[in-house]
């Protein structure tokens, strides 16, 4: 029984680990979309600054100095597809995609022509990377049961990028819901000419959504490659940053919900890695592929309407175009 | 009758709130507004008349900031000012509410009041101050509405308001109203009209753009008359009359009145039982509609838009099938499980001037000869089987532009480059010429301007006198009281009652559309 539930901590352990650049890349959605810019460079954003982190890393021996980096590499490309598809009134999908592609063939053209690696950048040492911090306390208290155990288990012994990942959450959640930005940007997102009209610029407004979406993205990027792994592999992101817009829809636009369905996201991977090989009593060999498939299907079930409505932004996806 | 342009004689002893003059505007080709020159005098209510596009709209947009004049100059309460945004103009105390309203559908009253004033970086506190703020202003005006509520769960009537409480909540000294009747009752354009008095009492000046003339002579101290993008002429409101205005804005003389004698309607062509339409959501749903429609009548359905007219209207011609009941043309049923669509009607003898002609109506880049056929391309005069041909196709088309008066009559012409009042005539040109024993017309005359829309009423009526069923759906209710013979008033996807043209009068008709009687729940039924 006590094993049974240190397996079960360990995966949620797990989960948290797995499912922070999802949190913070869900968030970075969160505030694009909301404002009313489609966001499928997720992706591209997160991948050039994991790539951009591990680089300057591996240069300066700073991992710190390379979640700088990676956090103004990303700002740069949220402010290319805001040129596009702000200020140029170009396609929000083709402009993002762009993004994406970008980043793919230059994170391995750049990569190999800086460390002659195939594209991967060398190892990361102990001080290029974020490295999990122990908690006060936790291993006096950790063997109380269940709030000592998950105290130590769970919540403690991460690197400070996790925390900042949970923290986004709240931040997000206050700052759309309390203040005089987050009022705008749901504004923007809905009806853009209201907001012109009460005499706020539109374009402004969706430029600071689309670079505080940056800095979340580039903090995500920098995780995967200086914090979670130990380097940049090419196309690391694996197509996490479709899984957090996913999330993102799945939650429904709200910082709450992209956050349940980050950790549900997050968990169902970690629980496939554990089972990855077990054989399960009835079943056999555990089903690690559906497992995986899963947060594909819940997203497809919720856009088709069975779990409750998503209710995008309004003026998502439209360029605002004041002039007739 | 007056120059263009001409100048507003004397009153310069009054102090103007606005003073523009000179003001040009060009859209690509469009010469939108013409060397414009505009007095309004402070604390009046001053109108502005015209046709659709005449200019008004963007002369408008141009003081609140949204478009920037090509040249001209603005003098705020006499002194010059730029005005290159609307945040110049809300700091000028300049307020407008939008024809379309420029609220956050999902927002409360309140977060759409604060939206770009909140005064603040923290919304809970702003919030406080503007609640307060806003229960004075209510107070002072009239202008009740709950502060908590969902502004798309809020009737128009009150949507408007809270524009006007938002621009009022800006400072607004002078508050300009595009066409803000367009999508009110009777009763809620005399409440708005209530506000308006209020506001100048408060010292409030008023611009009121509009195209009604009885809104100009029942609230404004003063008019201006546009005329194709220029500033044709100023009146004091007392000294002039609905003809004189009509001519003014139309540049000829203008019989406002259809001669229209009583009905000798023959048998039943359209009869509607128990029609049903279920909808995603609640709003564009029909419930229960019945009724008959005779040859040789004209029967009007009015309404607030939106409620479910266009629905009706969108079964009736067989784009949308019913989810029950059904309808019967000339004793043909037509329901869920026997459906037809608007080909199979029309061969039924059933034509359909949709509501948005550039929608439904025509293929704005089709030339005016291919626009005038949609639907009857296979009709045998107008080709040989599977070919058209441009000959027949062009003397069909100067015919029936020469019967419609069409103008300029050239069949080549691109469809979207007629005025709006042509673009109507065309739609209807084919219609009527298809000689249809049923004719549904949705909003016939919107967009049209006056001297069209005499042309256009003519024109059913003499349908009517040559045994055509005719179903009019219009949210303007002199038009629907001028052409029917008997009106039914749709409220909420509903039937709520049936007047005939004797018993009409605006006042029984406006309670109607308002739900007053079907739906005693109604947000205004307690006031």
């Amino acid at each position: 029984m006590v094993d049974l539930w240190l397996q079960f901590l360990l995966t949620l352990d797990a989960t948290c680990r797995v499912a922070t650049p999802l949190i913070l890349c869900a968030m970075a959605g969160i505030f694009s979309e909301k404002s009313g810019v489609i966001d499928i460079s997720l992706e591209g954003k997160m991948l050039m600054s994991a790539f951009a982190a591990a680089t300057v890393a591996s240069l300066t021996s700073s991992a710190l100095a390379g979640l700088i980096v990676a956090i103004g590499i990303s700002v740069l490309l949220g402010l290319l597809h805001g040129l596009a598809s702000v200020t140029l009134r170009g396609n929000q999908v083709i402009s993002g995609l762009a993004i994406n592609i970008l980043a793919s063939g230059l994170t391995v053209t750049v990569g190999i022509a800086i460390f002659q690696q195939g594209g991967q950048t060398p190892t990361l040492e102990r001080d290029e990377r974020f490295r999990p911090v122990e908690l006060p306390l936790a291993e006096q208290i950790g063997n109380f049961p269940v709030v000592g155990t998950i105290y130590k288990e769970v919540i403690s012994g991460h690197n400070i990028l996790v925390w900042t990942a949970f923290a986004t959450v709240i931040v997000t959640a206050i700052v759309l819901t309390k203040t005089r930005f987050g009022l705008r940007l749901r504004a923007v997102g809905e009806k853009p000419e209201a907001l012109d009209s009460a005499g706020v610029s539109v374009a402004k407004t969706r430029y600071f959504a689309l670079i505080i979406a940056g800095v979340l993205c580039g903090i995500a990027g920098a995780y995967l490659s200086t914090a979670h792994g130990s380097g940049f592999v090419r196309e690391m992101t694996a197509g996490k940053g479709y899984i957090a817009l996913a999330a993102m829809i799945f939650g429904k636009w709200q910082p709450r919900g992209a956050l349940l369905a980050c950790l549900l996201f997050g968990f169902l991977e970690a629980v496939a890695s554990r089972l990855q090989g077990v054989q399960l009593p009835l079943i056999g060999a555990a089903p690690v592929d559906l497992i995986l498939a899963l947060p594909y299907l819940l997203t497809v079930i919720l856009l088709a309407g069975f779990v409750g409505k998503a209710m995008p932004p309004r003026a998502i996806g439209e360029p605002y175009i004041k002039e007739r | 009758m007056a120059q263009p342009n001409e100048k507003p004689s004397g009153e310069t002893s009054l102090p103007l709130a606005i003073d523009l003059s000179n003001i040009n505007k060009r859209f690509g080709d469009v010469h939108a507004n013409k060397d414009v020159s505009l007095q309004v005098v402070s604390g009046h209510i001053h109108g502005i008349i015209g046709e659709n596009g005449a200019g008004k709209s963007t002369l408008v947009s141009i003081l609140y900031g949204f478009y920037t004049a090509d040249s001209g100059s603005i003098k705020i309460n006499g002194v010059a000012t730029p005005i290159v945004n609307s945040a110049d103009a809300i700091a000028r105390g300049i307020g407008m509410v939008h024809q379309h309203f420029m609220l956050v559908p999902n927002f409360t009253v309140l977060e759409n009041v604060m939206l770009g004033h909140e005064g603040g970086l923290r919304i809970d506190v702003a919030a406080q101050n503007a609640r307060q703020t806003l229960e004075k202003l209510s107070a002072d005006f009239g202008l009740d509405v709950d502060l908590d509520m969902i502004i798309e769960d809020l009737p128009v009537g009150l949507q408007q308001r809270v524009e006007i409480l938002k621009a009022l909540f800006r400072g607004a000294e002078i508050l300009i109203l595009d066409e803000p009747t367009g999508v009110l009752t009777p009763q809620e354009t005399e409440r708005l009209f209530d506000v308006l008095r209020a506001l100048r009492e408060q010292g409030v000046t008023v611009l009121l753009i509009t195209h009604k003339l009885k809104e100009i002579m029942a609230i404004t101290d003063d008019v201006s008359v546009m005329r194709a993008g220029q500033m044709v002429a100023h009146r004091k409101t007392f000294e002039t009359s609905p003809p004189e205005l009509a001519e003014l804005m139309v540049g000829r003389k203008v019989v406002l009145k259809v001669d229209h004698s009583p009905a000798s309607p023959g048998g039943d062509v359209l009869v509607v039982a128990d029609l049903c339409l279920n909808s995603p959501g609640s709003a564009g749903a029909l419930k229960d509609i019945s009724f008959t429609l005779r040859a040789g009548e004209i029967v009007g359905i009015a309404g607030v838009s939106g409620n479910g007219q266009s629905e009706l209207l969108d079964v009736l011609s067989g784009i949308t099938p019913p989810s029950r009941g059904g309808f019967y043309i000339d004793g043909r049923y037509i329901s869920r499980k026997t459906p037809a669509n608007p080909a199979i009607l029309r061969d039924l003898g059933v034509a359909h001037v949709p509501e948005d002609r550039h929608k439904r109506g025509i293929v704005l880049p089709f030339s005016a000869a291919e626009s005038i056929i949609l639907g009857y391309s296979a009709a045998s005069d107008e080709g040989e089987g599977w070919w058209l041909s441009p000959e027949t196709l062009d003397t069909h088309c100067r015919r029936l532009m020469q019967d419609f008066d069409i103008r300029p009559p050239n069949p080549k012409l691109v469809s979207g480059n007629f005025s709006g009042g042509n673009q109507q005539k065309i739609v209807l040109a084919r219609e009527i010429s298809a000689q249809p024993r049923l004719l549904l017309v949705g909003q016939p005359t919107r967009g049209v301007d006056i001297g069209a829309i005499e042309f256009i009423h003519k024109q059913l009526i003499a349908l009517r006198y040559a045994g055509c069923a005719i179903l009019v759906v219009s949210v303007e209710l002199d038009e629907i009281m001028s052409l029917s013979d008997r009106i039914l008033v749709m409220n909420n996807g509903q039937l709520v009652g049936g007047l005939t043209r004797d018993e009409a009068d605006e006042r029984r008709l406006g309670l109607m559309m308002a739900g007053i009687g079907a739906d005693d729940h109604s947000i205004w039924a307690s006031r």
